[in-house]
């Protein structure tokens, strides 16, 4: 069967159950690989992704919910040459090291400053403590998430 | 430059002009056993046409054995060779870890690849540059020392210039590199020791294919395997009909105890492998061992005792105070975000397996013993993968692809392990004992030290020698036997890594009790290996023996150190933390230090740890770090603080939560409830200073922080508090326990 999604504005259909996660639909199916699977368990945030403005977790979320809600994915942001600010405040952070955490991070922080421009170093930690990393990387990740407040504040 | 280029066609495409530049024929690696020694990975690898050629455009293409695993080591290759070669970055494209097209380097491990393949990559780019030169000045009817070159054009002082491109076809590399051109000297660097930004980044914030998971191919299936309950179990039987019967299932593989799946669409193979793990019957393996004793345990199995770092000092002293104390340190898992993953395709008799294992070519030898292939007829291509910190599941699951790629002929098979088979399959950092006696002379100074201990193996990863080290082979109808455990020798060591105290003491011994016979619970490779344990029993042990001689720790270990280099990162990391000499903690606040030289022969460095203790919860945090480290000749200042940073980071996850929860029924820790690590709410702030050191050799950095990380802040606790924690990790009861 065919379920319609709207992924970064775009309607698509894709040829699969409404119970499947949208992870696997966003990456198989449309090609999307930023989300990534970590856990599959919504423990740990890699698949992390935007659901009319909000952060879930598309692991566990089942394709057949969305209706028509706007899903966003870290592509739907910006490129390698028009970056989004935040994607600009990662590479100019340099804050990634293995970088599977980081599409995920991105977004979680995407959800904060839409809600809140002037998130502090602690909203940060608070809204980005359901994201593991393993590389030990966190620090560049919050600082890459201030600026992007600083520069997005700007604009 | 290393764009992902992840598709059949993007691959062929990208690669296509390698294929012809890369002379790895075996015929011109032979015939040179009486060669001169070369440095580095020039050793093994003596072409220079296998490290580097110059391109028709005056670009210049090189290649290395080691490969990005997240720590940006292709990044520094790449302004390596840079340098030498007198190009732009953006005209130098780096090629790794392809056994059809790389230099055979072994593992990406130990913090050697910038030692290793950077020497190596130096060494053979300085050599092309002064063969290009002399090919220009024969060209230009000039003396070769009258050039100058820049940006790859050669010019004499008349004025007249020569590209490389002009002389890339005349510039003949198959032959062994000499090593006798000296490589610029660092006054004149303009790359090297520059925070490039990592060629990687830009992509992975994109979400542009960075890894093996992304990989999609045309006709790409999906496979799962089944795992038994706990080790060393035999399958029994299942039911195959109604899981052939699911909904989008191609196939169910068994071979003896090995069980898999592959479906077209991933959501039906993970379902399928729900219900194989619900109908497949297993006669379960050993009972593994009490969680409760496991240490006692290990000091219980046989063992090969080697004794190294023997100083036989004057006898002791009637006067002398003898201290002794044992700490113990859990198996740790690696944890990789991502759980490992590969694709695999069998095609006219040939495997192909893009993998992200840390060498292409041990885990190639592995796969010609599990799928009965000739080594030419698989191919082992490395793309990156979530970060592994040592031997995780990489190439388990590699191995785990083929077996299910061989099923289904001419489809490429995606296998990404679940979350439990990679916390419950990968083989965990050891756990070891450490015991440690010494003697305080009357002045305070330590006049013995004694110190044992306890480990299995750090090292089984591929490559075995008699033996075969993946995880699948050991189940197969015909079952492969692993092989035997090794430890690396000194002065790099295994388990023993770091056990040697760099510190000046008249008189020392240590024992290594490698327990190599047997492991109730499968461990291998996890970053620093031993080191991270022994720092921090030798650095902890340091702080009880400052206190018992009433002295300050940062003036104790500097009146034990004769190093200069070892000196100078200790009094950088106090005065970059203005270190108070001898001050208490007060109950729940306090300080410590710690330092090490890794492995006692690469990078070194000092951290000071700052502890803030809840005394009704227990619970330990460490808002601040101060970390100096001397790594010799910085490469990449960025990479370096970021390594550094990163290793304080994962050492204080290790130091505060860590531990492998398992019964006598197998593993527990499944997922990240059963294996918590450090969160963003908790996470230190790192504060790095470097010493460059531009004359001395570039030393290996990306497990230098983590054992001077757990000692400072196990001795920040004990500072904090007034009690000492001997036992890693320091978990809330054991914190309520030690503060009665």
């Amino acid at each position: 069967m065919a379920i319609n999604l709207k992924v970064n504005g775009v309607s698509r259909s894709v040829p699969a159950e409404p119970d499947t996660p949208l992870l696997y639909v966003l990456r198989n199916d449309l090609q999307l690989h930023g989300a990534k699977f970590g856990c599959g368990l919504a423990q740990c945030g890699a698949c992390t992704v935007l659901v009319d403005g909000r952060a879930v977790r598309s692991c566990v979320t089942e394709i057949g919910t969305l209706g028509s809600a706007e899903i966003t994915t870290i592509e739907g942001l910006g490129t390698i040459e028009k970056p989004h600010p935040l994607q600009k405040a990662f590479m100019d952070e340099q804050a990634a090291q293995c970088g599977y955490c980081i599409a995920g991070m991105i977004m979680s922080a995407k959800a904060l400053l839409d809600r809140n421009p002037r998130a502090t170093e602690a909203d940060v930690r608070e809204a980005l403590d359901g994201n593991l990393c393993r590389c030990g990387t966190h620090n560049r990740i919050i600082g890459a998430v201030l600026r992007a407040g600083r520069d997005m504040g700007r604009t | 430059m290393n764009a992902p280029t992840l598709t059949r066609r993007g691959f062929s495409k990208g690669m296509g002009a390698i294929v012809l530049a890369f002379s790895l024929d075996p015929s011109e690696l032979l015939g040179q056993g009486a060669a001169a020694r070369l440095p580095g990975s020039l050793q093994n690898n003596r072409m220079l046409s296998a490290w580097l050629r110059i391109n028709a455009d005056g670009s210049a293409t090189v290649s290395s054995g080691k490969v990005e695993l997240g720590q940006g080591i292709l990044t520094a290759l790449w302004q390596i060779a840079a340098e030498e070669l007198d190009l732009p970055l953006t005209r130098v494209h780096i090629l790794s870890g392809d056994t059809a097209h790389s230099p055979n380097e072994g593992q990406t491990a130990g913090s050697q690849s910038v030692e290793n393949s950077g020497t190596a990559l130096r060494l053979a780019c300085a050599e092309a540059r002064a063969m290009l030169i002399d090919l220009a000045a024969a060209k230009l009817g000039v003396g070769a020392d009258t050039l100058a070159v820049a940006d790859g054009t050669i010019s004499a002082a008349d004025g007249r210039k020569v590209t490389y491109a002009e002389l890339a076809s005349a510039v003949d590399l198959k032959r062994e590199a000499t090593a006798k051109i000296a490589p610029k000297p660092p006054a004149k660097h303009k790359i090297v020791g520059q925070s490039v930004p990592r060629l990687d980044i830009p992509r992975k914030v994109t979400g542009g294919i960075a890894y093996v998971q992304d990989m999609f191919q045309t006709g790409m299936v999906h496979g799962r395997v089944v795992r038994p309950p706990r080790p060393g179990s035999t399958l029994e039987s299942f039911d195959e009909a109604p899981i052939k019967a699911m909904k989008g299932v191609i196939a169910v593989v068994r071979d003896g105890s090995f069980l898999g799946v592959v479906a077209e669409r991933e959501e039906q193979a993970i379902r399928a492998r729900e219900a194989l793990i619900k109908n497949a019957k297993w006669k379960l393996g050993p009972e593994l061992p009490d969680p409760a004793t496991i240490h006692a345990h290990l000091k219980t199995l046989p063992s090969k005792d080697n004794v190294i770092g023997v100083k036989q000092g004057p006898v002791l002293a009637s006067t002398a105070r003898v201290l002794e104390a044992t700490y113990t340190k859990p198996y740790l898992a690696h944890a990789s975000i991502g759980p490992s993953a590969a694709v695999a395709e069998f095609r006219d008799g040939k495997m192909t397996v893009w993998t992200h294992s840390q060498g292409v070519f041990p885990l190639r030898t592995e796969l010609v013993k599990v799928l009965k292939l000739a080594p030419e007829n698989i191919r082992c291509v490395h793309i990156e993968g979530s970060g592994c910190y040592g031997h995780n599941g990489a190439d388990d699951v590699a191995a785990d692809a083929a077996l299910l790629a061989r099923a289904v002929p001419g489809r490429p098979v995606r296998l990404q392990w679940m979350r439990d088979d990679e916390f419950a399959w990968e083989p965990y950092g050891a756990a070891m004992v450490m015991q440690v006696k010494a003697a305080l002379d009357p002045d305070g100074r330590i006049a013995d030290w004694q110190y044992e201990l306890w480990s299995n193996s750090h090292s089984t990863r591929p490559q075995s020698t008699t033996g075969t080290n993946v995880l699948a082979g050991w189940y197969l109808g015909e079952p492969q036997k692993m092989g035997p455990h090794t430890s690396p020798p000194q002065p790099a060591g295994g388990g023993d890594r770091n056990s040697i105290p760099l510190y000046d003491f008249p008189s020392q011994r240590v024992v290594h009790h490698f327990l190599q016979e047997v492991m109730p619970i499968r461990s291998s490779a996890l970053r620093t290996l031993g080191a991270y344990a022994n720092v921090f029993a030798l650095e902890s042990f340091m702080d009880e023996l400052a206190a018992a001689a009433n002295a300050d720790p940062v003036a104790f270990r500097l009146a034990h150190m004769k190093d200069p280099r070892a000196r100078a990162v200790i009094e950088k990391v106090a005065a970059m933390a203005n270190w108070k000499p001898s001050q208490s903690g007060d109950g729940t606040r306090g300080r410590g230090i710690g330092f090490a030289r890794y492995k006692n022969l690469a990078c070194y460095v000092a951290c000071v740890a700052e502890v803030e203790v809840d005394r009704s919860s227990g619970k330990v945090r460490v808002p601040q770090v101060w970390l100096a480290a001397d790594a010799g000749l910085v490469i990449n200042p960025n990479g370096l603080v970021a390594q550094m940073d990163g290793g304080v980071v994962q050492s204080a996850s290790w130091t505060l939560y860590e531990a492998v929860k398992f019964d006598k029924n197998g593993i527990q820790s499944r997922d990240w409830a059963s294996y918590p690590i450090m969160r963003m709410a908790d996470v230190p702030k790192v504060m790095v200073e470097l010493i460059n050191r531009p004359t001395e050799r570039a030393m290996g950095a990306g497990e230098g922080s983590q054992g001077p990380a757990v000692a400072a802040i196990a001795n920040a606790f004990a500072n904090a508090t007034g009690k000492r924690i001997r036992d890693l990790p320091l978990t809330p009861d054991r914190v309520k326990t030690a503060l009665g």
